[in-house]
C-alpha cells in the first residue's frame, strides 16, 4: 500500500466522527453480545438427577410452559449487553421505591450520595477558604503552617475513616467527614498560595484608599485570589467525588457506592456494571454543574 | 404458656414443662401440615398457639379442671408472678413443692408466701412494667443464612407480634456490625457467637459488656475447596493451603483451626488463614487466589452455584449442633429497656423455633431472598435451608439438618469458645471461664422464656459436647486445653 494514502482528511465533516462513534459502539456491543450468547438448552439425553443438578446450580430454569431453558440471569463471565440493558431498564423503571431499610430505589440512592457529598464539600470549602485566608495573609503563619499542610495533604481521606468512626461514632456523620477531609487540603493550600501571591500593588492601593479590613478582603483580596481558590475547589471536588463512593461501601451507608457493594455481594455483575455506570454518570453531571459554577465565579472577578 | 395456667399452690399440679410431641425440642406447637396458614394465625392472633396447648393441657389434666377457664391477661400475669415466686422458693424441685403443699395445705402455704414476699406488690409491678419502652428498633445483620431468624422476623411479623417495630439493617462485614453495636448505631445485632465474649473481654475491640440472649443457628457452615482440589481427602492434603474465614473471633475460625489441628496441621504455621468478607470469598476462590474457606452459607452453596468449588465438609461433621451466629445486645440496652429487651428476646426465640421447623424452610427461603435482606437467588437459599443440595462433586446431598435453628446459648458452648480463644492466643487477659460464660450467655433466661412460651426448657445450662469424636467437659476447661498437642499456648 502506498504510504502516501495514509493522510488525515483535510476537512472532516462534523458528522463523520459521530457516525464512526456510533459504528464503534454498535460493533462493541454486538461483539460483546455475540461472545456471551448461548444456544438454546437441549434436555435430551440428560437424567433427572442431572437436570436437577443443573437447576440447583441455576444453569437452567423452568419456564412457564414447563420446559427447561438456560437461566439468562446466570452468566459464567461478564454478562452480555442485553442483560445489562435489562437490568438498567428494571432499575430505572422504579427509581423511588422503598422496600424496607436496605432496598431503596436508585433515585433515593443518588439523592443520598449527592446530599452527603454536598454537605461535606460545602462545609470543607467554607472552612478551607477561611483557614486559607488567615494562613495566606500572614507570611509568618503561612511558613509556620505550611509543613503541616504538606504532610496532611497527601493522606488518603479514607485513611481518616477508622479514626473518625471511632471518635464521632456515627457512620452517617463519618461519611460526610470523609468527604470533608477529602476536600479540605487542596482548597486550603491553593487559597493560601493564591492570597500570598497577590500583586502587592493591589494591597497598597486599597490601603491608600483607606479600605476597611472587610472591604479590602471582599473587594480586593478574594477577587484577586479567586482563580487560585477556584482551582483548589476543583481539585477538592475531584478528590471528594473519588472518596464518597468507597466511604459508602465501607460504612454501609445507602448511596451509589453502597449499590455497587451490594450488587457485588450478590455477585450480580450486571448490577455492578449498572452501579458503575450510575457512579460515572452522577460524577459527570456534578462535575459539569461545578464547571458552570466555577466559570461564573471566575468571570465575576 | 401452659405452665401459667396451673395454680402453683395446687399440690396436684405439676409446674414442670410437659414434653410432648408438639412442644418438644424447640419446635412449635403447630401441625407441620399447614405452615403458612398457621403462621398467619400465629402472627395475627396468638390464640392458635395458646389454644392448642390449652387443649393438650386439658387432655393431660382431665381430673383437675383448673385450666379450662380462659384466664384474662391480668389473671394470667398474676398467675405468672405467683408461679415465678413459688418456683423461686422451691427451686427446681417440683416434688418438694408438692409435698409441702400436700402436707400443709395450699391456703396455709399461700399465706406464708404472702407473708414472706409482697406478692401483690410484685404483681402490680409486673403489670406496671409490661410497657415497651422503645418500640422502634434497629437491628444490624450480615446477609447470610445464619441470620435467618433475625431477618425473617421482620417480613414474617415476629417482631410485630411481640409489640415491636423493628427494622433490620444490613452491614457488609463483621467489624461493621460490631462497631454499629458498640456505638449504638443499632439497638441489637446479629453477631458470631464468639463476638459477645470477645467484645466483653475487650479482645480486638473496645471493652463493652454484651449479652448473648440467644444462639441463632446451629450447624450451617462448611469447608468449601476450589474445584482443582477435588482430590483432597484429609487435613494433611491441605498443607500449604490458603484459607479464608469471615472474622477472627468466629466459630468458622475456631472450627477450621480445630479441624486442621486434629489432622496434624498447625493453623498458623502449615497453612494461611485470612479474614475475608464472605461475598469476596467466592470470587477469590474462582480466581484461584485462595484454596478454600470455612464460611457461612449461602457462600458455600454459592461457590457450587458459580462452579467455583465443592463442599468438602459440612461443619456439622466437625461438631454436630455447634453454635454459629447469635443475637447480641449491649448489657446497657438490656438494663435500660428491660421490657423492650424481653419482647425482642421473645421474638427471637419465637422466630428461631419457627425456623427450626423444617416444613417452614421453603417459605423462609422466599421471605429472606429479596434485596432488602440476603439478595441471593432463591434456589441457593432453598438448598441451604432444606439440606437437599448440589455438592459440587456431581452429586446431590441430602442432609436435612445441614443448618438448624436452636436459641439455647449453652454456657458450655461459651466455655468451649473461650478455651479456643486461649488455645490460639486470641485473648491475652486472664479470665475465669465460668464467670465470663455466665455473664454473657443468657442460658438461664433463655430456658425460662422458652418454657414460658411453650418451647422446651433444657433446665440446665451446661452440657458435654463431642467435637470430632473428642468429648469436651465444661467442668474441666484447663485439662481440655492442655490435651491439645497443637496450640499457641
Amino acid at each position: 500500500m502506498n504510504p502516501k494514502t495514509w493522510r488525515l482528511p483535510r476537512d472532516p465533516k462534523w458528522w463523520q466522527a459521530k457516525i464512526l462513534s456510533v459504528v464503534i459502539l454498535v460493533a462493541l456491543l454486538g461483539g460483546w453480545q455475540y461472545a456471551t450468547s448461548r444456544p438454546a438448552f437441549d434436555p435430551t439425553g440428560k437424567t433427572e438427577d442431572e437436570l436437577m443438578l443443573l437447576e440447583f446450580n441455576g444453569d437452567i430454569v423452568m419456564n412457564d410452559a414447563g420446559d427447561y431453558v438456560f437461566n439468562e440471569e446466570k452468566t459464567s463471565g461478564v454478562p452480555g449487553p442485553l442483560l445489562v440493558g435489562k437490568k438498567i431498564v428494571e432499575e430505572l423503571s422504579h427509581p423511588f421505591h422503598k422496600n424496607g431499610t436496605n432496598d431503596h430505589g436508585i433515585g433515593h440512592l443518588i439523592f443520598y450520595t449527592v446530599s452527603r457529598f454536598s454537605v461535606g464539600f460545602v462545609l470543607a470549602s467554607v472552612v478551607a477558604i477561611l483557614v486559607g485566608v488567615v494562613v495566606g495573609l500572614n507570611p509568618v503563619i503561612f511558613h509556620a503552617v505550611n509543613p503541616f499542610l504538606q504532610v496532611l495533604k497527601p493522606i488518603s481521606p479514607l485513611a481518616w475513616m477508622p479514626l473518625l468512626l471511632y471518635t464521632v461514632q456515627k457512620p452517617t456523620i463519618t461519611a460526610i467527614l470523609v468527604v470533608f477531609m477529602a476536600s479540605l487540603w487542596p482548597t486550603i493550600a491553593n487559597t493560601a498560595f493564591g492570597l500570598s501571591s497577590i500583586d502587592k500593588d493591589y494591597l497598597r492601593v486599597s490601603r491608600m484608599l483607606e479600605f476597611g479590613w472587610f472591604r479590602r478582603l471582599f473587594t480586593v483580596i478574594l477577587p484577586a485570589a479567586a482563580p487560585a481558590i477556584v482551582a483548589g475547589l476543583r481539585i477538592s471536588f475531584g478528590s471528594a467525588l473519588v472518596a464518597v463512593v468507597p466511604a459508602e461501601m465501607l460504612l454501609g451507608e445507602l448511596g451509589v457506592g453502597y449499590l455497587t457493594w451490594i450488587e457485588w455481594n450478590n455477585l450480580d455483575i450486571a448490577g455492578v456494571l449498572f452501579a458503575i455506570l450510575v457512579v460515572g454518570f452522577v460524577g459527570f453531571l456534578m462535575d459539569a454543574l461545578f464547571s458552570k459554577l466555577s466559570k461564573a465565579a471566575s468571570y465575576a472577578t | 404458656m401452659s405452665v401459667f395456667r396451673r395454680d402453683p399452690f395446687d399440690p396436684d399440679q405439676s409446674l414442670e414443662h410437659q414434653h410432648h410431641a408438639g412442644c418438644g425440642h424447640g419446635h412449635s406447637h403447630r401441625e407441620p401440615a399447614s405452615p403458612s396458614q398457621c403462621h398467619r394465625e400465629r402472627c395475627h392472633q396468638e390464640r392458635c398457639h395458646e389454644q392448642e396447648c390449652h387443649e393438650q393441657d386439658e387432655q393431660r389434666n382431665t381430673d383437675h379442671d383448673v385450666t379450662q377457664a380462659t384466664l384474662s391477661s391480668e389473671d394470667a400475669m398474676s398467675r405468672a408472678v405467683e408461679t415465678a415466686v413459688v418456683k423461686a422458693i422451691f427451686g427446681q424441685s417440683d416434688v418438694s413443692r408438692r409435698k409441702v403443699l400436700a402436707a400443709a395445705g395450699a391456703g396455709v402455704v399461700a399465706e406464708i408466701v404472702r407473708g414472706m414476699f409482697p406478692l401483690d406488690t410484685a404483681k402490680a409491678m409486673a403489670m406496671e412494667i409490661g410497657k415497651i419502652e422503645k418500640p422502634d428498633l434497629s437491628i444490624g445483620f450480615i446477609p447470610i443464612t445464619c441470620a435467618t431468624p433475625i431477618i425473617m422476623a421482620e417480613p414474617m411479623g415476629f417482631y410485630e407480634k411481640h409489640g415491636l417495630n423493628a427494622k433490620v439493617r444490613r452491614a457488609s462485614g463483621w467489624a461493621m456490625v460490631r462497631d454499629w453495636a458498640i456505638t449504638k448505631e443499632v439497638d441489637a445485632a446479629h453477631m458470631l457467637s464468639p463476638m459477645p465474649l470477645s467484645i466483653t473481654l475487650g479482645a480486638g475491640s473496645p471493652k463493652v459488656p454484651f449479652y448473648m440472649p440467644a444462639v441463632e443457628n446451629i450447624n450451617g457452615q462448611a469447608i468449601t475447596l476450589a474445584n482443582k482440589h477435588k482430590g483432597v481427602r484429609t487435613a494433611q492434603d491441605m498443607k500449604g493451603f490458603r484459607f479464608c474465614v469471615p472474622f477472627e473471633y468466629s466459630m468458622h475460625n475456631y472450627l477450621l483451626r480445630y479441624y486442621l489441628a486434629e489432622g496434624g496441621l498447625h493453623p498458623d504455621k502449615d497453612v494461611q488463614i485470612r479474614v475475608v468478607p464472605p461475598p469476596e470469598m467466592v470470587a477469590n476462590l474462582k480466581a484461584g487466589n485462595v484454596d478454600g474457606y470455612l464460611a457461612p452459607d449461602p457462600f458455600n452453596q454459592r461457590a457450587v452455584y458459580e462452579n467455583a468449588g465443592f463442599i468438602f465438609k459440612l461443619s456439622k461433621e466437625i461438631w454436630e449442633g455447634h453454635p454459629c451466629c447469635a443475637f447480641a445486645i449491649s448489657q446497657e440496652f438490656a438494663h435500660t429497656h428491660p421490657n423492650t429487651f424481653l419482647a425482642l428476646f421473645r421474638s427471637i426465640v419465637d422466630a428461631t423455633a419457627y425456623a427450626s421447623d423444617k416444613s417452614n424452610r421453603k417459605e423462609i427461603a422466599k421471605a429472606i431472598a429479596p434485596r432488602n435482606y440476603l439478595n441471593q437467588p432463591v434456589t441457593v437459599l432453598e438448598q441451604v435451608l432444606t439440606g437437599r443440595y448440589a455438592t459440587g462433586l456431581g452429586g446431590i446431598g441430602n442432609v436435612p439438618d445441614r443448618i438448624d435453628f436452636d436459641p439455647m446459648p449453652w454456657h458450655s458452648m461459651a466455655v468451649w469458645i473461650l478455651t479456643q480463644m486461649k488455645r490460639w492466643k486470641h485473648v491475652d487477659t486472664d479470665f475465669d471461664y465460668k464467670t465470663v460464660a455466665e455473664e454473657v450467655y443468657m442460658a438461664t433466661k433463655c430456658n425460662e422464656l422458652a418454657s414460658e412460651m411453650g418451647y422446651e426448657d433444657r433446665t440446665k445450662t451446661y452440657t458435654k459436647h463431642v467435637i470430632m469424636g473428642k468429648e469436651f467437659d465444661p467442668a474441666k476447661p484447663d485439662e481440655y486445653l492442655a490435651s491439645f498437642p497443637i496450640n499457641n499456648l
